[in-house]
């Protein structure tokens, strides 16, 4: 069976006998049940009050666009006006997400609401970040009912809406953020980084936005009265 | 091995003589360079990581076996279908047999490197599959007929000019007249066309960039979000990664992340960065059906107990490339192989012989520079000479090559000889020069003096300026 003759190839290669010295083993194991975090650079483990503006930097020179909300409560009225500043259609495609569903759509009656995943016809979704990720500007998107992933990859318009207080500094914290919220060990089918539009520099070498996923990303960090994730 | 199937000299001649692709390799992948350095001087703690990052890859080949079984134990539990093959004939033969059951006749690809070393498009398509690349570059390439001619720019020898009559070329059923002018131009016939493509496919094959342990994940790297549509359209997704591919946890991939884009394309992070695992959960209103996880070995196992293994801690980031004076001379295409530049110097030889790979590590002029660069302090220049060494001591090198060495090293082992020897040719060199300081054209060395002069010696030798020197008096 292929799969025993490539480990037994591995295990000969590795000088190690049978059976598996229990050293070994725990040494992996150990390492499995409790991560080791590695050097953190300072660039990722600013204060929260520095680390939304980096952020925000970040975002922004990676072509996105970032709008910022005093509140949850401001989120649909600053998408509708994205949109239409951008000549865009006022109509959006969203999961599930509660939160999402209980911000005060009534306010921007034009703006038009369609739940589920997207699909070809789709002009612009929005997403609710688990987290965002002030070192790279990354947000970071679970997939599931409420935030489905074909959000962040068919439509040319994505909206992104990311707590202040859900800005992490590293990529690490950010990890820990999912596994606080879905236990040890288990993981979303996809978790997705994304640090700007979909972008390509195969043509020539000159980099053009919109290759496959979106070309325009926008992201609303909206304040909330929670206080920051690892704050100060 | 006589015949040799890779003539590296016979074809790095063919690229130096080729115009556009001199063209396409002056401006790439010299900025790539300047976009690392710019991305390292970002990040002070840029040379500690890459410490690190080599430890986390020397830890994790060292327990290969147990952390493959830790993610074939997850991957399982999060639904995938993990299968192992030790062979890149075995590999291919289980991705068929995939597409098979799943009948498939219009699959669409990711960027993935492991399957141009299995051969894997050309099996699917004589068993009458459609294949299509989707990663732009691949893309290009694929429409050519051509392979990757680097890791990470697959497309990077071929200018806009050139793929805008590739396009016209091959998208037939587009007005010919329409305007092709310009990058974006391109980009969006290239959309258009593979976005019908992503919608429609039946299996989708992507490679890896990692797979995490602790979470049975496949972490897909790219910008375009190429992968991402492959990864979540089709009702098949197949991941195809070699063994090493392998790391324990989610902080080890974050530190091998942090250098990844950066030692790349000089990106703090690229657009997208994806951890996948399994199928569809109850509930998820899109994503696969099923999901495949085949890991390759394809002669890695073995080379892991050999002087050669260090070069499994690679993560495919290119900048080896980007650094090597050889590779931006020739390109890639001119290495006949998978893998160009340093990196396809060392591995390729691993992986289909010395023997016909033998050029490959004698393409350096061990300048270093990769090795400097490397994310994961890969000795690579080392790493060369050691299949110099190996193949030396096969005695299949040419004649004269061996004969020439041979007579090197008689004089080197003899102080004495050495000196003469040197002495007399200094001596030699400088009457022929008869008063001049270069020769414009030197007997078996035109190859040389075509473009540039040789510099004639002015009556010592190295040795005799060293002796005079060290006495203490300034030279």
């Amino acid at each position: 069976m292929s799969r025993d003759r490539v480990l037994a190839t591995i295990r000969a290669s590795l000088g190690c006998s049978e059976p598996e010295d229990e050293e070994r083993v725990a040494a992996v194991e150990r390492r499995l049940a409790a991560p080791l975090r590695h050097l953190i650079p300072a660039c990722a483990s600013r204060p929260h009050s520095e680390r939304v503006g980096q952020f925000t930097r970040s975002l922004r020179e990676q072509s996105a666009a970032v709008i910022e909300a005093a509140a949850p409560g401001r989120i649909p009225e600053a998408i509708a006006r994205y949109l239409g500043e951008a000549g865009l259609p006022l109509r959006l495609k969203l999961g599930a997400d509660p939160f999402l569903a209980a911000l005060p759509w009534q306010e921007t009656p034009a703006l038009e609401r369609l739940q589920g995943p997207a699909g070809p016809g789709d002009a612009v979704a929005l997403s609710s970040a688990g987290a965002g990720v002030a070192e790279t500007g990354t947000l970071v998107l679970l997939s599931g009912r409420d935030n489905p992933t074909s959000l962040a990859f068919l439509p040319e318009t994505h909206i992104i809406a990311v707590a202040e207080a859900a800005i992490v500094g590293a990529l690490e914290d950010a990890f820990d953020l999912v596994r606080a919220r879905l236990g040890r060990g288990a993981m979303p089918r996809s978790l997705n980084l994304v640090s700007g539009p979909s972008r390509t520099g195969d043509i020539g070498g000159r980099i053009v936005l919109g290759a496959h996923g979106p070309r325009r990303l926008a992201v609303i960090v909206y304040k909330t009265d929670e206080g920051a994730v690892g704050a100060p | 091995m006589t015949q040799r199937m890779l003539d590296f000299e016979a074809s790095a001649r063919a690229a130096l003589a080729d115009a556009s692709l001199q063209r396409a390799l002056a401006g790439l992948p010299g900025g790539l360079v300047a976009e690392r350095a710019a991305a390292k001087a970002r990040l002070p703690e840029f040379e500690a990581l890459r410490d690190a990052a080599r430890d986390i890859r020397d830890h994790t080949l060292r327990n290969l076996d147990l952390y493959l079984k830790a993610f074939e134990r997850r991957a399982a539990a999060s639904g995938s279908r993990v299968h192992f093959a030790s062979t890149a004939a075995e590999a291919r033969d289980a991705i068929l047999a995939i597409c098979r059951a799943a009948n498939a006749t219009l699959i669409a690809k990711g960027k993935s490197m492991v399957s141009e070393e299995i051969g894997l498009n050309s099996h699917l398509e004589a068993a009458g599959a459609e294949v299509v690349e989707t990663d732009l570059g691949e893309y290009l390439v694929q429409l050519r007929g051509e392979r990757p001619s680097h890791i990470i720019a697959p497309a990077i020898h071929i200018d806009q000019a050139q793929a805008a009559a590739d396009f016209r070329r091959r998208h037939t059923h587009l007005a010919q007249d329409r305007r092709l002018e310009e990058a974006p131009d391109l980009v969006a016939e290239a959309r258009a066309i593979l976005r019908e493509k992503f919608l429609a496919a039946d299996v989708g094959i992507t490679g890896a960039n990692f797979l995490i342990a602790e979470t049975g994940a496949a972490v897909i790297v790219t910008n375009e979000g190429n992968g991402d549509l492959v990864a979540l359209l089709p009702k098949v997704h197949i991941v195809v990664a070699s063994i090493e591919k392998v790391v324990p946890t989610l902080e080890d991939a974050a530190t091998l992340i942090r250098l990844l884009a950066r030692s790349g394309t000089g990106q703090d992070m690229t657009a997208y960065t994806t951890f996948l695992a399994g199928p569809k959960r109850d509930g998820d209103p899109d994503g696969p059906e099923a999901c495949h996880v085949v890991i390759v070995d394809n002669g890695r196992a073995a080379l892991l107990g050999s002087e050669f293994r260090e070069v499994l801690r690679c993560i495919r980031c290119g900048a080896c490339m980007n650094h090597c004076p050889v590779y931006n001379a020739v390109g890639g295409h001119a290495y006949n192989s998978v893998y160009a530049g340093p990196i396809g110097a060392v591995l390729t030889p691993a992986l289909i012989g010395l023997g016909e790979a033998r050029d490959l590590p004698n393409a350096s002029s061990f300048c270093g520079r990769c090795e400097e660069v490397c994310p994961v302090k890969i000795p690579l220049p080392k790493l060369m000479r050691s299949w110099r060494e190996v193949d030396f001591a096969r005695r299949e090198a040419p004649l004269a090559a061996r004969a020439a060495l041979e007579a090197w090293a008689f004089c080197a082992k003899r102080p004495r000889l050495y000196h003469l020897a040197t002495r007399l040719a200094v001596l030699a060199l400088k009457m022929a020069a008869r008063g001049r300081g270069a020769f414009g054209s030197f007997p078996l060395a035109r190859g040389w003096t075509r473009h540039r002069d040789f510099p004639a010696p002015q009556g010592r030798t190295f040795h005799e300026l060293w002796a005079k020197t060290k006495r203490g008096a300034s030279a």
